[in-house]
Order: C-alpha cells, then sequence, then structure tokens
C-alpha cells in the first residue's frame, strides 16, 4: 500500500499539486505551511494532478480544505479541475460561500456587576416562580376541596400505590436499623448508670416524635421527589405538559394535585408505620442485647410515649409529604428540554425536599417548645 | 415470500440478507426476509408505518438480534463473528437517527469527535480540523461550539450526519432522513446523500416512507408488507411503480392514488 504523497512543481502561471498514494486516515494529516511556499504567489493559479491518487478519504479533504484556505488568504487561485470529481463536490459542500454567515456564539462576556446583577434577578425570579408554584398549588387544592379540579382519579390511586405500599419495604429496613441504631446508642450511656430500660424511652420518644417522620420524608424525597420530577421532566421534554395546556387542562390541577394529595395521605400513614418498625427494631437491640423482656420492653414504651407526641409525628409527615411533592413537581414543570435537564430536575428535587424538611422540622420543634407540647 | 434480487450486473454486494426472522418476544414482525444491498446503492426500505422498518435498520447495524438467518457483511455474518470482527465491521457504519440522537450534553464538536477519539490516534488538533471539515461538510460551519439543544431540528439532524460521517463509513445508515424537515431542507439532504454516495461510493441504507425522497435517491428497494409479515417486493422504486403487480405496493407509491385496495 502506497502511502501518501504530495510534490510541488512550478508551471508556467503558477504552481502543480501531484497528489498519489493512499490518503486514508490514521497517519497524520500534513500540515500546509510550506507546501506553497515560494512555489506560487499571489495572482497566479495552483492546479492539482491526482493520475496516481489511490484511495482516499477525510483525510485528504482536509488537507485540501487547509491549502485552498491557504490560497484563499493569499489571494491564489485555486483550479480545481484536476480533482476527482468527488473531491470536487465535496470540497464544494463544505466550502466557506456554504455555510451560514454571522454565526456567533454566547457573546462577549459581561462586565463583572452585571453579571452580579444578573444571578441576583435569576434568583429572585427562582423566588417568585416557587411562590406561583406554590399557589397554584395551592389553589388546586382548593378547587379539589369544591370537587372542581380536573384530574384522574385513577392518577390519584395509581400514584397512591405507587408512594404507599411500594415504599413499604425500604421504609421497613431503614426504620428498622434506625430504631436499632437509637438503641444501641441510648444503650451505651445508659448501661453505665444501670439504666437500660430507658432505651425503650429514648427510642419510643425519639422515633414517634420525630425520626420515624424524618426518616420517612428523607426516603420518600429520595424515592418518590426524584421520580415525580423526573416524570414531569420527561413530560416537559416530550411536550405533553404543553399538550394538556392547549386542551385548556392545568398542568397544576392534572398532573400536581393527584402526586400532593397521594403523598399528603400516604406519608402519615408510612410514618406511623416507621415508628412502629423503629420501636421493634429497639425491641430487638433492648430484648436481645440488654436481657430485657419484651413485656417490659413493651410496658415501658407504652408509658413513655404520649399520644401528643403521636401526633406531633403525624403532622410532620403530612408537612413532609406536602414539602416532598411540591418540590418534586416544581423541579418537574421547570425541567428545560434536553436529557440532561432531566437528570438536574431529579437531583435538584431531591436536594429541595431534603433541605425543607431538615427546616420544617426546625420550625415545627420550636413551635412545639414555644407552646410547652 | 420472495427472491434476492439477481438483476444487477457485477455489482459487489454489501449486505446479504438471508432468511431473516425479526420478532420482540414471541411476537413475529416479519419473516422470510432475503435481499441484498450492493456497494455504492441507495438503498430504500419502505413500507407503512409501524411495519418494521426501523426494526429492520436495527437489525442491520447490529443493534438488535435476528430471531432467525443471518446478515453477512462481506460474507462475514455478525452475530457469528467474536467482539473484535463485530467492532471493526461496527466501525464502517454510520448511522443517523431519527430525531438526530446526538449527546445533549456535548457540544456539535465534541458530539462528531466522539467517534473520532474512539476510534483512531490522531492528536487533538487533527481531530479539530476533521471536526470542523465535517460539520462544514452538512452546511454546519460555524456551530462547533454549539450544544444540541440551541439549535433546529433540522439542524440537528445534519449535525448527526456529520457524526454518522466522521469515520468515512463504508455504509450509512439513514433512520427517517426527511422527517420533519420543511420541504427544501428535505431537499437538500437528499442532495447530501447522492453526493456522499457518488463522491465516495458509499453504500447508503434509508428507511423512509417519503415518496418525492424515495424516487429521488433511491437506486434499490425493499417494500415491507405488515399483514403477510414479510417483504413484497424489491427493486429500483421508480421500476416498481411502473411494473410492480402488487397493487398495495403501488398503491403505497401513488400515495393511494392507484389500486385502491383497503
Amino acid at each position: 500500500m502506497a502511502t501518501s504523497e504530495f510534490k510541488i512543481d512550478k508551471t508556467q502561471d503558477g504552481a502543480l499539486l501531484a497528489l498519489a498514494g493512499e490518503w486514508k486516515l490514521g497517519s497524520a494529516i500534513p500540515a500546509p505551511d510550506g507546501v506553497l511556499a515560494g512555489a506560487v504567489v499571489k495572482g497566479q493559479r495552483l492546479a492539482f494532478e491526482t493520475g496516481n491518487l489511490g484511495e482516499w478519504d477525510s483525510r485528504l479533504l482536509v488537507f485540501l480544505a487547509k491549502i485552498f484556505e491557504v490560497c484563499r488568504r493569499d489571494g491564489i487561485d485555486v483550479d480545481d479541475s484536476g480533482l476527482p470529481a468527488g473531491v470536487r463536490k465535496l470540497m464544494h459542500l463544505a466550502s466557506p460561500e456554504n455555510q451560514r454567515s454571522g454565526v456567533t456564539h454566547g457573546g462577549a462576556r459581561q462586565p463583572f456587576l452585571v453579571r452580579v446583577a444578573d444571578s441576583a434577578l435569576g434568583q429572585f425570579k427562582g423566588f417568585r416562580e416557587v411562590v406561583d408554584f406554590i399557589g397554584a398549588a395551592m389553589l388546586a387544592f382548593l378547587k379539589m376541596l369544591r370537587g372542581k379540579a380536573d384530574f384522574r382519579r385513577l392518577d390519584l390511586i395509581v400514584t397512591i400505590q405507587e408512594t404507599g405500599a411500594q415504599a413499604l419495604p425500604i421504609v421497613t429496613l431503614i426504620s428498622l436499623l434506625v430504631g436499632m441504631i437509637l438503641a444501641f446508642v441510648a444503650a451505651i450511656q445508659l448501661k453505665m448508670f444501670g439504666a437500660q430500660i430507658y432505651v425503650a424511652d429514648v427510642v419510643g420518644i425519639g422515633m414517634v416524635r420525630v425520626m420515624g417522620a424524618i426518616m420517612t420524608g428523607i426516603i420518600m424525597s429520595g424515592r418518590t421527589g426524584a421520580a415525580f420530577a423526573a416524570q414531569l421532566g420527561t413530560m416537559q421534554v416530550n411536550e405533553e405538559i404543553d399538550a394538556l395546556e392547549t386542551l385548556g387542562l392545568s398542568p397544576v390541577e392534572f398532573l400536581v394535585l393527584p402526586r400532593m394529595l397521594a403523598l399528603m395521605v400516604m406519608m402519615p400513614l408510612l410514618c406511623v408505620y416507621a415508628d412502629l418498625m423503629g420501636v421493634l427494631g429497639g425491641m430487638i437491640v433492648g430484648v436481645g442485647m440488654l436481657d430485657l423482656g419484651v413485656a417490659e420492653y413493651y410496658q415501658q414504651s407504652k408509658a413513655a410515649v404520649h399520644l401528643t407526641y403521636f401526633w406531633i409525628g403525624l403532622f410532620h409527615s403530612f408537612v413532609f409529604g406536602i414539602l416532598v411533592a411540591i418540590s418534586g413537581c416544581l423541579r418537574g414543570m421547570q425541567c428545560e428540554r434536553s436529557a440532561s435537564a432531566v437528570g438536574y430536575a431529579a437531583t435538584s428535587a431531591v436536594v429541595t425536599g431534603i433541605v425543607c424538611i431538615v427546616v420544617a422540622t426546625l420550625i415545627i420543634t420550636l413551635s412545639c417548645q414555644v407552646l410547652g407540647i | 415470500m420472495s427472491e434476492p434480487m439477481e438483476d444487477k450486473s457485477g455489482k459487489e454486494p454489501a449486505i446479504v440478507v438471508k432468511g431473516l426472522e425479526m420478532s420482540y418476544g414471541s411476537f413475529v414482525l416479519m419473516r422470510d426476509l432475503n435481499f441484498t444491498i450492493d456497494r455504492g446503492d441507495i438503498f430504500i426500505i419502505m413500507g407503512g408505518s409501524g411495519c418494521g422498518k426501523s426494526t429492520l435498520l436495527k437489525h442491520l447495524v447490529g443493534l438488535k438480534r435476528p430471531a432467525k438467518g443471518q446478515i453477512l457483511y462481506d460474507d462475514v455474518s455478525y452475530w457469528d463473528a467474536g467482539p473484535e470482527v463485530q467492532e471493526s465491521l461496527k466501525r464502517r457504519f454510520g448511522i443517523l437517527f431519527q430525531s438526530g440522537a446526538l449527546w445533549s450534553s456535548m457540544t456539535l464538536a465534541e458530539n462528531v469527535a466522539m467517534p473520532l477519539e474512539q476510534y483512531t490516534s490522531l492528536p487533538p488538533a487533527q481531530i479539530r480540523e476533521l471536526v470542523s471539515f465535517k460539520l462544514a461538510l452538512v452546511g454546519l460551519g460555524g456551530f462547533e461550539e454549539f450544544y444540541p439543544s440551541e439549535i433546529s431540528g433540522g439542524m440537528k439532524k445534519r449535525a448527526g450526519l456529520a457524526r454518522a460521517m466522521a469515520l468515512d463509513p463504508d455504509i450509512l445508515f439513514f433512520d427517517e432522513p426527511s422527517a420533519g424537515l420543511d420541504p427544501i431542507s428535505a431537499r437538500l439532504l437528499d442532495d447530501l446523500i447522492i453526493e456522499l454516495s457518488e463522491s465516495r461510493g458509499t453504500t447508503v441504507v434509508v428507511v423512509t416512507h417519503e415518496l418525492a425522497s424515495i424516487f429521488a435517491i433511491g437506486t434499490n428497494s425493499v417494500f415491507l408488507d405488515p399483514d403477510v409479515k414479510t417483504m413484497t417486493a424489491a427493486g429500483d422504486p421508480k421500476r416498481l411503480l411502473k411494473e410492480s403487480p402488487d397493487p398495495k405496493v403501488v398503491n403505497f407509491l401513488t400515495r393511494g392514488e392507484g389500486a385502491r385496495q383497503q
């Protein structure tokens, strides 16, 4: 296989570039500088000779493109009639005359202050979007209470199943383990005073009052919040949300409301379940490692956990349900139209959900403190 | 049942399909497909919506395994070959997907550079030059730093074509190249396909149901009929229009103006 060769010869009115051998990708493309140097000058003609040219591909084309560019720059006429017809066609397609003129991308970099202002305005706009969305969700909820909201009951039932029953395995595992961890941590301290029995109090109050709700909230944020964002984001990409709007259906009522309702109903139920599992986890540690009796542990837990704590826990989870649904749906609706945007929406939904849960827990806990409950 | 095309004179086969059966699970989509795609041909796969055209294309590019039968490239059966042979075959294919299938997190230049970086050991500066040339070839010179979300549907398709051509493939596959394009852009894309085929002798396989394209570019074709689950015609589409005895084929090629069957 002959390798690529080129040779330049002077002619009466310029130069002749002879191309020979195989010009296939794989080895470096010769640099154009110096090829024409001295052989041809402004106003003269460059012709080609390709009698011994073998197989060729983009390697030859890119080489020629560079030569053509040099000629254009130096005012040398190009006579391409010596090139094979295929090469001529492709060179013509790729010529600058066949490109769109005046393409610019991005533009000049803005001054620092302008960028700061833009970013601040962007934050403000983002905040307004959040408030708008919460307002729209609230209105949709009120409309639903009056029985006038447009959504498919089947969507609600399917979402309830997805966010409720199907979340049970992960909720079981996490709450059981959190209950056991709480028990272990408490046992180390309490054992020193021979007060192992109070492990039941720590686990019971901890789980029922706040940990059950927080753990369920975080699980649901990662599991369901991300799913909501990805679902709505993909619908945004596929223009399904535009299709709803053109039918006069409100995407908030049709898509967000059933998801919000489902989580408002299912989160407290999952929380009750998580509380029970947490107490069970504590009991496993208490009975298995601290030599407490099952009945003893049960009685101690029953005495420690007041009904008020239970209601506080349920209230937490009800609030978390709304927060997780709203952050998931909000990020999904804000999604842009690309695959990476869907991933970003899902991530952002989980982050927003968890931040909201932690902040809400602080507010509720402080409120309880002030109210003395 | 159809016979393999035998009326070619002196042309080398690029792809030979023998007794191909395509299925999704137990659902058979098409069976008994026998045809030959010759080197340098612009081969059209035609048929109504949902008849399995795109699935056939997926079989031809090695994305789906045939339920039965063989697909031979220069007498090498793709699915009987080892991974190295499969890779070297894949390197010879360029595929333009229906929506362009550009990677949205990369710029157009990065999209086109990907196959070059994967399969060649060229230095980055030369890859950049090749990429700019390929983009210029499809009329997208100057768009190197744009992201797919910043350009129009027709431009995405052309950028997808630049990526498909990155390695100077022997065989270019197009899935519905003119779908979603305005008539002028569709025509320009057709011209580009013809020029690519003529200039380097590239074999082109096109899935389409755009009649204008079929007649403008096609030199050979198969017609898939979902009712009998096999191909019912093969040959130059212009000849099929005049000579096909099958009313369904004529109906398809005349937008239902021919023998009205259904």
